[in-house]
């Protein structure tokens, strides 16, 4: 399966090139209104669609993800970090799927 | 250079969330390898030399169908197109002078979850941050999958699933504290989570890929906010 090395370095290369391509050629502070607006908001939104609806099918029910999706949202606004957080939503998962299942 | 070292600890200490989230979903990556007959080190072999995770399920398909190259590098260049804006984004955040080779190497680490770190630090955002972040999730990543290949289904799927939303409850604390001051970025959210479900549940667009989806909201949602909201001249710099 010597072709099984040239699958993982197509995928490598193609995926690094993508990461890096942005970041290595666009030295300088770009001043256009708008993309400078589009890449301030540009995070906020490429995340929200990362995490939601995914979040929902991450766990093994539904229910749990719900709960601890309200619960990382209400944490992170008090402005916990990130660790807290983090550790919190595990242990609810644990718990309500303990209870549940 | 002391102050490098502080940046570089700072990024482990943050790190060590996203290592945990990585080591488990990276091991179900290893239990998937394994089902397509990949050894234990073959498998680690992709995930440290591409540390991005639908990207890896994806390619795993491509290799077990035996399909053609060309398809592979297709393939992968839509799941993970996010990464181009994630990059142009972390280009404006990054301190200017750094260079090129640190850039290079800083590149390799833009994962969703590093990114939403780094991308939300305070400004300017040294590569020492990444370098620490980058130190503990690729170990955690890599590893992960060397013993899902070798250990398989022993974990208890409550376990599995507990740690699983570790990187979503990161993610979420990355993005919403910016809302505390700041009602237009609430508002983003709010949208882009709306549209992203409706993307899921829509005929013909819930075909597509969630690669796909990711970057045709990104582009067309932040366009859009970009000329409503546009920023002050004096707010950035």
């Amino acid at each position: 399966m010597n072709n099984l090395y040239i699958y993982i370095l197509v995928m490598a290369i193609v995926t690094y090139l993508i990461r890096a391509i942005p970041l290595t050629l666009i030295r300088k502070e770009i001043n256009n209104k708008f993309i400078k607006s589009f890449l301030y908001y540009v995070p906020y939104v490429t995340l929200s669609v990362l995490i939601f609806p995914a979040i929902l099918y991450s766990t093994s029910s539904i229910i749990s993800a719900i709960i601890v999706f309200i619960i990382a949202i209400i944490l992170s606004y008090r402005k916990l970090n990130m660790m807290t957080v983090a550790i919190i939503s595990c242990l609810t998962v644990f718990i309500i799927e303990y209870l549940l299942l | 250079m002391s102050r490098n070292k502080t940046f570089f600890k700072m990024g482990m200490h943050n790190g060590i969330p996203i290592m945990l989230g990585y080591f488990t979903v990276s091991f179900t990556f290893g239990i998937q390898a394994s089902h397509i007959g990949l050894n234990a080190i073959d498998a680690a072999l992709i995930s440290l030399t591409n540390l991005t995770s639908a990207g890896q399920f994806a390619g795993l398909g491509i290799i077990a169908a035996n399909s053609p190259f060309f398809e592979m590098a297709i393939s992968q260049i839509i799941i993970n197109s996010r990464y181009l804006l994630m990059s142009s984004s972390l280009s404006q955040k990054i301190e200017h002078n750094t260079s090129f080779i640190k850039r290079a190497v800083m590149a390799f680490g833009t994962t969703d979850e590093i990114y939403s770190l780094a991308i939300t630090s305070k400004q300017p955002l040294s590569p020492y941050y990444v370098y620490g972040m980058m130190a503990v999730a690729i170990p955690g990543w890599t590893l992960g999958t060397f013993f899902g290949v070798i250990l398989g289904d022993i974990l208890p799927s409550t376990l599995v699933s507990a740690l699983n939303i570790a990187l979503y409850a990161m993610l979420i604390s990355a993005i919403i504290p910016a809302t505390k001051n700041n009602e237009k970025i609430a508002i983003i959210i709010t949208i882009s989570m709306f549209v992203s479900f409706l993307f899921t549940i829509i005929p013909y667009l819930k075909e597509l890929s969630s690669g796909i989806h990711i970057i045709i909201i990104s582009i067309v949602l932040t366009s859009i906010f970009a000329i409503i909201f546009p920023l002050k001249e004096e707010g950035h710099e």
